[in-house]
C-alpha cells in the first residue's frame, strides 16, 4: 500500500513538473511554432517570472530581507506582467534580426539576467536562493496538497491551450503563420510584420514567466541553478520539437513525455554504483542532446505535426447559375 | 603602470583568446552560413584534449597544442558530417538548433571523460617577469600573446597565399559566383572546419592556461565571441581578430577605476560589456566595423 502511495506521489510530481514545462513549451510554441522566432533565452524569461513571484510573495526571513508577503495570485500576475515587459524590450531590440542573431541576443539577455541573479544578493539572495516561498493549498492534508497543485497546473495548461488554439485559428494566427512562411508576401498584403512578431514574442514571454512563477511556488524555493540554460532552455526546446512545433497539443505532449523520460533515466542512474552516478547524470544530458539530433533528422515535424486549420470554404459559385 | 600591468596586458591576452575563437566563428559563418553555437564547447574540448596529451605524453601544454588542434579538427569534421551536413538544404535555423544540441553533447562528453571539477595543467605559482622594474608580465601571458600572433600569421598566409585560402574567402564573399568558378564547396567547408576548430582549440588552451579548465569555460565565452565576430563584420576573418581584441580590452578596461576608486563596471558584470557592445552594434552598425554581411 505504501509503495502504491509512493508511486502515486511520484506520478503526481511528474505530471506537475511536466505540466509546468508544458506552459513554457506553449509559450515557446507561440514564438517559434507560429512566429518562427528563435528564442534561445527561455531561461531568462523563466527566471524573471520565478524571481518576481518569489520576491513578491515570500515573507521577510532572517538573513534575507527582501520579501513582501503578498498573496500568491498577486505574485503570479506580476510575474506574467514583468515577463511581458522584459519580452517587449527584448523584442523591440532584437526581433528585426535574422534568426541566428536573435538566438545570440536572447542568449545574451538570459546570461546577463543570470549574472544579475548571482550578484545582486540584496534582491535575489544570490546563490543561496529564495526560501519559504508560499505554496497554494498548503492547509490540505498529505497527498491532497500535491493533487490540488497538480489541479492548478492542469487548469493553467488547459486554459492556455484553449486560448492559444483560439488564437491560432483566428485571423491573427493565420497572419502569424503567413509571416513565418513568407515574410515578404505577408508584408506585401499590408500586414505589419514587426508588430505581429512583437505581439507573439510578448505573449510567449508571458507564458514563460508564468511557468517560472509556478515552479517557484511548487518547490517553495528558487535558486540560480533553476535558471541554468540546460534545465530550461535546452530541455524545453527538445520538448517542443519532439512534441511537434506549431501544434499546441504537441507542445503539451512533448513536455510530459520528455520529462517522464528525463526523470526515468534519473531513476536508472540512481541504481548505478556511486562512482558512476555523477557520470550517469552527464550521460543523460548527452542523450538529451542526441535525442534532439535524432528528432531533427528523422522526425523533423515531431510526434504531432502541424495541422493548419482549413481555410474557410469560399462560397461556391455554381457554374450553371453563373 | 597599474593600468598597463593589471588591465591592458590582461586585456590583450583575453583579446587574443577571443580573436582566435571569433575567427573560427566568422569563417564558419562566412562559408557555411550559420551561427555555430557549439563553438565555445569546441574550445572546451580543445583545452581538455590538451590536458590528456599533457598527462599522456608528459608534454608541456604548448607543445601538446598541435595534437589537440588535430584532435579538435577531426572532431569538428565528424560533427559536421553527422549533425550539420544533413541539413545543408534546410533553412539555416535547423542547423543552428542542431548546433545547440551539439554544444550540449560536447559539454556532457567533457564532463563524462574528464569530470566536472576545475583542473589546471600544472600547479604552483610562477612569478611575473619584470621589465624596467615596473612593467610586469606573467610568462604565461607572453606565451599566449606570442602563440596567438604566430597562429594568426599562419592563418593570414593561408588565406592570402594558398589556392584553398583564396577559395575560402571567395565562398565567404560571393557564394554563387564562387560556385560558378568551379570551387569545390566540400573541400572548402572541410578546411573551414579544420581551421575554425584548430584555432578554437588553441583559444581554449590559452584560456585554460590563463585561468583554469572547466566544462563550462567555452559556453561562457560564446557571448564575447559572437560580439567580436559581429563587431568585426561577420564573415570577415580579419575583422573578427580586431573585434576580439577590442572586446577583450573593453572587458578588462571596464573594471579600471577611472573616475573614483571604484571600478567603472563591477568585475562580475564584465560579460555584460561584451553584450552591450554586441547589442549596440546590432542596433546601429549591423554590418560591423569592417563591413561584413548585414543580418537584418
Amino acid at each position: 500500500m505504501n509503495a502504491l502511495v509512493g508511486y502515486g506521489e511520484y506520478a503526481v510530481s511528474l505530471l506537475t513538473i511536466g505540466g509546468i514545462y508544458a506552459v513554457m513549451a506553449l509559450g515557446l510554441n507561440l514564438q517559434w511554432g507560429y512566429g518562427g522566432l528563435f528564442n534561445a533565452g527561455v531561461s531568462g524569461f523563466f527566471a524573471v517570472g520565478a524571481y518576481a513571484s518569489a520576491i513578491l510573495t515570500a515573507p521577510v526571513t532572517p538573513g534575507h530581507f527582501v520579501g513582501f508577503g503578498l498573496p500568491i495570485i498577486v505574485g503570479i500576475v506580476s510575474a506574467m506582467l514583468l515577463s511581458a515587459v522584459v519580452g517587449w524590450f527584448v523584442g523591440r531590440i532584437c526581433l528585426r534580426l535574422q534568426s541566428d542573431y536573435l538566438a545570440m541576443a536572447t542568449i545574451g539577455i538570459a546570461e546577463i539576467l543570470r549574472l544579475v541573479i548571482d550578484n545582486e544578493i540584496w534582491l535575489t539572495n544570490g546563490s543561496r536562493g529564495i526560501v519559504a516561498i508560499p505554496r497554494p493549498f498548503e492547509d490540505l492534508p498529505g497527498i491532497w496538497r500535491d493533487f490540488a497543485y497538480l489541479g492548478l497546473v492542469a487548469a493553467v495548461v488547459a486554459a492556455l491551450y484553449i486560448a492559444l488554439e483560439l488564437l491560432a485559428r483566428s485571423p491573427w494566427g493565420r497572419v502569424m503563420r503567413a509571416i513565418r512562411d513568407n515574410e515578404a508576401a505577408a508584408a506585401a498584403f499590408g500586414k505589419d510584420v514587426a508588430s505581429f512578431r512583437l505581439q507573439a514574442f510578448v505573449l510567449g514571454s508571458m507564458a514563460m514567466g508564468l511557468s517560472g512563477a509556478l515552479t517557484a511556488h511548487a518547490f517553495k524555493f528558487i535558486g540560480p541553478d533553476a535558471t541554468l540554460p540546460l534545465i530550461t532552455t535546452f530541455l524545453v526546446w527538445v520538448m517542443l520539437i519532439a512534441g511537434g512545433s506549431a501544434n499546441n497539443r504537441g507542445a503539451i505532449l512533448g513536455p510530459i513525455l520528455i520529462w517522464t523520460l528525463w526523470s526515468a533515466t534519473e531513476l536508472l542512474t540512481g541504481t548505478l554504483p556511486p562512482e558512476w552516478q555523477i557520470r550517469g547524470s552527464y550521460l543523460r544530458v548527452f542523450l538529451i542532446g542526441l535525442l534532439l539530433q535524432v528528432v531533427l533528422q528523422r522526425f523533423p515535424r515531431g510526434l504531432l505535426p502541424e495541422r493548419p486549420p482549413r481555410p474557410p470554404q469560399a462560397e461556391r459559385v455554381d457554374a450553371k447559375e453563373g | 603602470m597599474g593600468l598597463i600591468n593589471l588591465y591592458l596586458i590582461p586585456g590583450i591576452v583575453l583579446g587574443s583568446i577571443y580573436a582566435l575563437g571569433a575567427v573560427g566563428l566568422s569563417l564558419i559563418y562566412g562559408v557555411l552560413r550559420f551561427g555555430h553555437f557549439a563553438h565555445g564547447d569546441v574550445m572546451t574540448f580543445g583545452a581538455y584534449a590538451t590536458l590528456s596529451a599533457v598527462t599522456l605524453f608528459g608534454l608541456s601544454p604548448l607543445a601538446a597544442l598541435p595534437i589537440a588542434m588535430l584532435a579538435t579538427a577531426l572532431l569538428a569534421i565528424l560533427i559536421d558530417r553527422l549533425f550539420y551536413r544533413p541539413f545543408r538544404d534546410h533553412p539555416t535555423i535547423i542547423v543552428v538548433i542542431a548546433s545547440f544540441g551539439v554544444a550540449l553533447m560536447l559539454r556532457s562528453l567533457v564532463e563524462i571523460f574528464w569530470g566536472a571539477d576545475d583542473r589546471t595543467y600544472e600547479t604552483g605559482i610562477r612569478r611575473p617577469v619584470a621589465f624596467f622594474d615596473t612593467f610586469m608580465i606573467a610568462p604565461r601571458h607572453i606565451a599566449i600573446i606570442v602563440a596567438a600572433v604566430v597562429l594568426v600569421t599562419v592563418l593570414h598566409f593561408f588565406l592570402t597565399r594558398t589556392r584553398l585560402g583564396k577559395a575560402m574567402r571567395a565562398v565567404s564573399d560571393q557564394p554563387s559566383l564562387a560556385r560558378v568558378c568551379g570551387i569545390d564547396l566540400d573541400t572548402v567547408s572541410l578546411w573551414t572546419w579544420v581551421f575554425g576548430a584548430g584555432l578554437a582549440a588553441a583559444a581554449g588552451l590559452f584560456l585554460a592556461i590563463d585561468t583554469q579548465l572547466n566544462p563550462n569555460m567555452g559556453w561562457n565565452l560564446l557571448l564575447p565571441l559572437f560580439a567580436a565576430a559581429i563587431l568585426g563584420g561577420i564573415g570577415k576573418p580579419y575583422g573578427a581578430i580586431a573585434g576580439g581584441l577590442v572586446i577583450g580590452l573593453a572587458e578588462e578596461l571596464s573594471s579600471f577605476p577611472l573616475f573614483s576608486d571604484r571600478p567603472l563596471v563591477p568585475p562580475d558584470y564584465k560579460t555584460g560589456v561584451a553584450f552591450a557592445i554586441m547589442v549596440a552594434m546590432l542596433l546601429w552598425r549591423p554590418q560591423g566595423l569592417f563591413r561584413g554581411r548585414s543580418f537584418e
